[in-house]
């Protein structure tokens, strides 16, 4: 092309400009042109840091010392053999372990009562959906508030039914658990949005279909719904997984880890190391170590998940 | 079996009672029985924000009573003034709102010009590029917090003091572009058919043109999706803010709110006023745009899918 231009007599400035111009309607050009701002800001914040963290793991690199020697495995090593490190995986399993069944099976449950055309669902749907629109932040004062041992609505029920009087996020026993019901209420729209949207695909003809052979409501919901939904629980299983196991928002506002270090997850302990402590190379190991947990625990989730997990088509 | 069953379930009338055996024989309710259900469920899902209402409007005296006051005796709406009085909570509005827009701007235009280009562009280093960009969004961000909060401190004092620490355009900056919106414009725009695009550029469009005119019309349902995302995203954001803000001036609400709660937490009515204003905002952006932000969110649980 170019050289056909350039070769027609007279037309060589015309062929010049004409080279510009396709260079500048290229696809290479224009692909740069495109994808540089963009890019260059998730290298800058996205890619750098990882690799960079990954170096700080290795070093003895703190906020305000300007020497940074490497030190080889020794913040892998010392994290290994803190026993705060044990404590925090602990809690942040135990925290996962009863989050994401919670919340799953609370969405599941509210998903059901509201795939139906009956009056007021408007209302029963937007209260679920409203505790998306509520920040961590929002719900953890209020739960702090509900759950406060002297003055607290939580106590006052107790009181009620005759049982006693409890500490909740002032318990070592029970702090933990209050966070776990804080965070099962603050997703459960979330987990009602994403059920509601996959009991809508499944086809009311196979259900119709399950109860001419006899299946009652419990064994078509069993044996037909549930199967179908099984990608949205796969789904939800890994993502509300990833977002609990770096639980940090409520435990910083509601017990900055305590009492007794009963609430100090991984995240909420990094974050004491690397902007209280300025330890950034052992911050640094703890969070591969985090990054390490997650990618393991959804690969499982994934590998078991395909076996229980339906696809149609 | 069917036969007696099927007329037994309650949406049907039995055809002929005597068929049925008596214990299939159920009373119909006048209502569908799944609001039994529902009505306790609401109000346990709702509990929280109403008490959250009560408690903003009682004297401190009624807060701090056991058993709790279900009915103040008066309505008190001072604590509002008073809690604004102690913490500016219009400021971390207007920051929470400067971030969460400018935030989702900048991702619509940088991912929508990135998404496009690697759907459709073939250019030198487009398949190591994007597998960077999809390593990113693997990453959990807390790998990633330190060097952010070294690089942004850098940039504040070697290059702009606007996106340096302690500023709020610190808090838009790194966000200021996704790798979650550079793919999810790219799977969408690669679903499009070629044709519009192709005949346009014979008519001699350029590709920028191309893009504005011909596809980004057509991409209307995934822009607001990738929207009502990060403007959720953006505002409920805690962690980015906490570490890269400390003074109050540039505070966003969950912040801010922090804060204040660090410095009142027993004055619950004040703080109880403080969370309903922080959070009006928000619930009214919510019902207003409810539909994309439903959407959105079933959106991403179907893609997992």
């Amino acid at each position: 092309m170019t050289v056909n231009s350039a070769a027609r007599p007279g037309t060589r400035r015309a062929g010049r400009a004409g080279l510009v111009r396709r260079a500048l309607d290229s696809e290479q050009f224009n692909g740069w042109a495109f994808v540089t701002p963009g890019v260059a800001l998730i290298l800058l914040f996205g890619a750098v840091p990882i690799v960079w963290s990954a170096v700080m793991s290795f070093q003895k690199s703190s906020f305000f010392g300007s020497s940074t020697p490497f030190v080889g495995l020794a913040n892998y090593r010392k994290m290994v053999h803190d026993p705060i490190v044990a404590q925090a995986i602990q809690h942040t399993l135990i925290y996962t372990a009863l989050f994401v069944p919670g919340t799953m099976i609370v969405g599941l449950f509210l998903a059901v009562a509201m795939n139906r055309k009956i009056r007021g669902i408007a209302i029963y749907r937007t209260a679920a959906y409203a505790t998306m629109a509520i920040s961590t932040i929002s719900e953890a004062i209020v739960f702090i508030w509900l759950f406060d041992p002297s003055y607290g609505i939580a106590n006052y029920a107790f009181s009620k039914v005759g049982l006693p009087q409890q500490q909740f996020l002032n318990s070592p026993s029970e702090a933990l658990y209050v966070i776990v019901a804080m965070t099962i209420w603050g997703w459960t729209g979330f987990a009602v949005v994403v059920y509601l949207a996959a009991l809508q695909g499944v086809p009311q003809s196979l259900l119709e279909a399950a109860a001419i052979d006899g299946a009652g409501p419990w064994r078509t919901f069993r044996r037909v719904t549930l199967p179908l939904l099984s990608p949205a629980s796969l789904f939800l299983a890994v993502w509300l997984t990833i977002n609990a196991l770096q639980l940090f928002d409520e435990v910083y506002l509601s017990t900055q880890g305590g009492p007794l270090n009963a609430t100090t997850v991984l995240v909420y302990y990094l974050y004491e190391q690397a902007f209280n402590q300025f330890n950034f190379g052992y911050a640094s190991a703890i969070a591969y170590f985090l990054f390490l947990i997650i990618i393991v625990v959804t690969v499982i989730q994934f590998w078991v998940g395909r076996r229980f997990t339906y696809y149609r088509s | 079996m069917s036969a007696t069953s099927a007329p037994a379930r309650g949406d049907l009338r039995p055809a002929a009672g005597h068929d049925v055996p008596a214990y299939r024989r159920r009373r119909r309710l006048p209502f569908s029985p799944w609001h039994l259900v529902l009505i306790p469920a609401t109000v346990a899902l709702l509990f929280p924000f109403a008490w959250l209402l009560i408690t903003s409007v009682e004297t401190p005296s009624e807060t701090l009573h056991f058993p709790p006051i279900l009915l103040p005796h008066a309505i008190r709406f001072a604590n509002y003034s008073d809690a604004l009085a102690t913490a500016p909570f219009v400021r971390f509005l207007e920051n929470s709102a400067v971030v969460a827009v400018t935030t989702v701007l900048c991702n619509l235009v940088l991912c929508t010009l990135a998404g496009y280009a690697f759907a459709r562009f073939r250019f030198l280093g487009r398949t190591a590029l994007f597998a960077v960009i999809m390593a990113t969004l693997m990453v959990p961000f807390q790998v990633t917090m330190i060097p952010q909060f070294i690089i942004t401190k850098w940039l504040g004092v070697h290059v702009l003091a606007g996106v340096g620490i302690n500023h709020i355009g610190a808090l838009i900056l790194p966000n200021a572009a996704t790798a979650f919106g550079i793919f999810f414009l790219r799977q969408f725009f690669r679903t499009l058919p070629l044709e519009y695009e192709e005949s346009a550029r014979v008519d001699g469009a350029s590709r920028l043109t191309v893009l504005v005119r011909i596809v980004l019309p057509l991409a209307t349902p995934p822009l607001a999706t990738l929207a009502a995302l990060t403007f959720l995203d953006s505002w409920n954001n805690f962690l980015w803010p906490l570490i890269a803000v400390t003074s109050t001036s540039q505070m966003t609400l969950p912040l801010g709110l922090a804060t204040f709660q660090g410095a009142h937490a027993t004055e619950w009515n004040l703080l109880m006023a403080a969370n309903v204003m922080s959070l009006v905002p928000m619930l009214v952006v919510f019902f207003v745009a409810q539909r994309y932000f439903i959407r959105s969110v079933a959106a991403t649980g179907l893609a997992g899918t």
